[in-house]
C-alpha cells in the first residue's frame, strides 16, 4: 500500500509526519536538528530515502544535511554514517560553503529597501531541489539570490554563476525576507530547461542547462517599482508547475496570481474573484492540471489570512473562477500567515493537498481540498512543507 | 611549542560536532584567537563555516569571544589570548550574542 511522509521545516526544527495512503493515521518524528531554523526539507525523485535539509541560524550560518534512510538518521554530506574522514576521526565541513563563483561573475551590489545599492552577501538556503533523475545532484537556492548545484551528494557546491552574471543584479532588491531564490524548477521533459524565482527580481528561465538565463516577467505588474511593467524587479512569491504540463506555469506574486501557457514567455493575471490576490503559496493537483490552489493573505502589511478565516481557494478552471474551501479549518479568530515553500500536493489517486501554517499547524486534505483536518496543531511557526508519496 | 587549550562552545556548536560542552585542542605556536580557531575548526571540520567565515576568516557576527571573564571578542585575532588560557587553567568561551536564537 502506498504511503506518504511530510517534511516539514520550522523556525525551529524540522518533523517528519508519515502514514499509509489512508492518511488518516499519523506518526510525527522530531524536531530534528532542535533549535535550527529548517528553511526547506525535500526528498530526491530518484531515490526517496535520499532527503536533504536546510538547516540555518543567524548565529552559526548555513548548514547541510542529508538522510539516506528517509529522516531516520542524518549527517552533513561527506560524513557518511559511521565513516569518519577527518582529521581525528571527525567529519569533513565542507558541505556548507556556499562561495559565489567570483572568477566567473565578480560580485555586484543588489537595491537595498531604500534604492540604495547594497553589497551581494550569502545568508542562508531557502530551497533544495533534488534532480529528478539522480539522488547525488542537488540545487540550492540561496540569500543574497544565486543558484548553486552539487553533483556529489552534497558535499560540495558550485555556483551556477549564469544567474547572478546575467548583469540586472544592482535592480534586484530584497522583500520581506531577505533577497532569496526561492523557487527551482526542474523541466521533467527537457533537462536544460530549468524555471527560478527570486523575491524581489522576478522569475528566470535557462534552456542551455543554466549557462544562461533570461528573465519571463512580461505581463507583471507591480505598483512598488518606479516601471511597473519593468523586466526585473518584480517579487514573485512562488511559482508552481504540473509536471505532465511542463510549460504551463502558476504563479502567487506578491500581488496577483499569473498563469503562464507558453514556459513563462508571457503572464496573464487569473486572480479573479479571490477576495485578495495577495498570498505566498500556490499549488496543483497531480492529477487534474487546471486544479489549483491558493491561500490568499489580507495584505502585504497585514500577513496573515483575509477576514481571520483561515480559507483555501480552489480554481478547477485555471483560474479566475475561485472557491472558497472551509470544511475543517478555523473560521474566525484566526490570524496565520503560510509561507511560501508550505504547501504541497501528493500524487495518490485521491490527491492529498497539505500545508502548514506560521501558527504550527499542518493541515491536510485526503480529497482534493474538499475537506481539512490538522495533522499536528503545535508546531513551531511552519516555513516549508514537501510531501513524498512512496510505493 | 604545543599546548592543550579548553574551548567551551555554545549547545548549537556541541550538537554538530558531537561533544559535550568543552573541547581540548592541541594549538601548535603562539596561543592566539586565530590559532586557537584553526585548530578547532581542523579538529572539527563540521564547525567551518559556523564560527568564521569560510573565506574571509571574520568572527560571524552574533558570536563572541570570552576568557578570564574580560570579552576579547574585537581584540586583534593574532593577539596572545590570557595566560591562564594558555595554562589550561582557564576555558577559551566562544558564546552565541545573548539575543539567543
Amino acid at each position: 500500500m502506498s504511503k506518504v511522509r511530510v517534511l516539514v521545516g520550522t523556525r525551529k526544527g524540522a518533523f517528519i509526519l508519515a502514514a499509509d495512503g489512508k492518511r488518516d493515521k499519523w506518526e510525527v518524528s522530531g524536531p530534528h536538528f532542535a533549535g535550527w531554523e529548517l528553511y526547506h526539507l525535500k526528498g530526491s525523485p530518484a531515490d526517496p530515502n535520499r532527503i536533504y535539509a536546510s538547516q540555518t541560524s543567524g548565529w552559526f550560518g548555513q548548514v547541510i544535511q542529508r538522510s539516506d534512510d528517509g529522516g531516520k538518521t542524518w549527517h552533513q554530506p561527506g560524513t557518511p554514517p559511521g565513516e569518519t574522514t577527518g582529521p581525528g576521526g571527525m567529519p569533513k565541513g565542507e558541505s556548507n560553503k556556499f562561495v559565489y563563483d567570483t572568477a566567473a561573475a565578480p560580485l555586484t551590489t543588489h537595491q537595498f529597501y531604500d534604492g540604495t545599492q547594497h553589497p551581494w552577501e550569502f545568508k542562508r538556503v531557502w530551497h533544495l531541489e533534488p534532480s529528478l533523475t539522480d539522488p547525488d545532484t542537488v540545487y540550492a537556492g540561496v540569500e543574497d539570490a544565486a543558484l548553486f548545484r552539487s553533483t556529489d551528494g552534497g558535499k560540495n557546491w558550485k555556483e551556477l554563476p549564469g544567474l547572478r552574471g546575467h548583469g540586472t543584479g544592482p535592480k534586484w532588491q530584497p522583500g520581506a525576507g531577505g533577497m532569496c531564490l526561492h523557487t527551482i524548477i526542474l523541466d521533467p521533459k527537457d533537462p536544460n530547461r530549468i524555471y527560478i524565482a527570486i523575491s524581489a527580481a522576478g522569475a528566470f528561465r535557462t534552456d542551455d542547462g543554466g549557462k544562461t538565463w533570461k528573465p519571463i516577467n512580461k505581463g507583471l505588474y507591480s505598483k512598488y517599482i518606479p516601471n511597473p511593467t519593468a523586466e526585473i524587479g518584480h517579487c514573485v512569491h512562488h511559482v508552481a508547475m504540473n509536471p505532465k504540463r511542463p510549460s504551463v506555469l502558476f504563479m502567487q506574486k506578491h500581488w496577483d496570481v499569473m498563469r503562464s501557457d507558453n514556459a513563462g514567455d508571457e503572464w496573464t493575471k487569473i486572480s479573479g474573484n479571490l477576495p485578495t490576490d495577495f498570498g505566498f503559496v500556490i499549488d496543483i493537483h497531480s492529477h487534474e492540471p487546471e486544479t489549483i490552489y491558493v491561500i490568499p493573505i489580507k495584505s502585504d502589511g497585514e500577513h496573515y489570512v483575509h477576514e481571520g478565516k483561515l480559507r483555501v481557494f480552489r480554481s478547477k478552471t485555471g483560474g479566475n473562477e475561485w472557491e472558497a474551501l472551509t470544511k475543517g479549518l478555523p473560521q474566525e479568530n484566526c490570524y496565520v500567515n503560510v509561507l511560501r515553500d508550505a504547501m504541497a500536493v501528493d500524487t495518490l489517486d485521491k490527491c492529498g493537498i497539505y500545508f502548514g501554517t506560521t501558527g504550527g499547524q499542518v493541515y491536510m486534505s485526503p480529497d482534493a481540498g474538499d475537506s481539512w483536518s490538522p495533522i499536528v496543531r503545535d508546531l513551531p511557526a511552519v516555513l516549508s512543507v514537501e510531501v513524498q508519496t512512496l510505493a | 611549542m604545543t599546548v592543550i587549550i579548553r574551548v567551551e562552545l555554545p549547545q548549537h556548536l556541541r550538537t554538530l560536532a558531537h561533544v559535550g560542552h568543552e573541547v581540548e585542542i592541541q594549538v601548535e605556536g603562539p596561543v592566539t584567537q586565530r590559532s586557537v580557531l584553526d585548530a578547532v575548526e581542523s579538529a572539527y571540520p563540521m564547525l567551518r563555516g559556523a564560527i568564521r567565515d569560510h573565506v574571509t576568516k571574520q568572527r560571524r557576527a552574533f558570536l563572541r569571544f570570552f576568557a578570564c571573564q574580560e570579552d576579547l571578542t574585537h581584540e586583534s585575532p593574532d593577539a596572545p589570548l590570557p595566560e591562564a588560557v594558555v595554562s589550561g587553567k582557564e576555558p577559551f568561551l566562544i558564546i552565541g550574542a545573548i539575543a539567543g536564537g
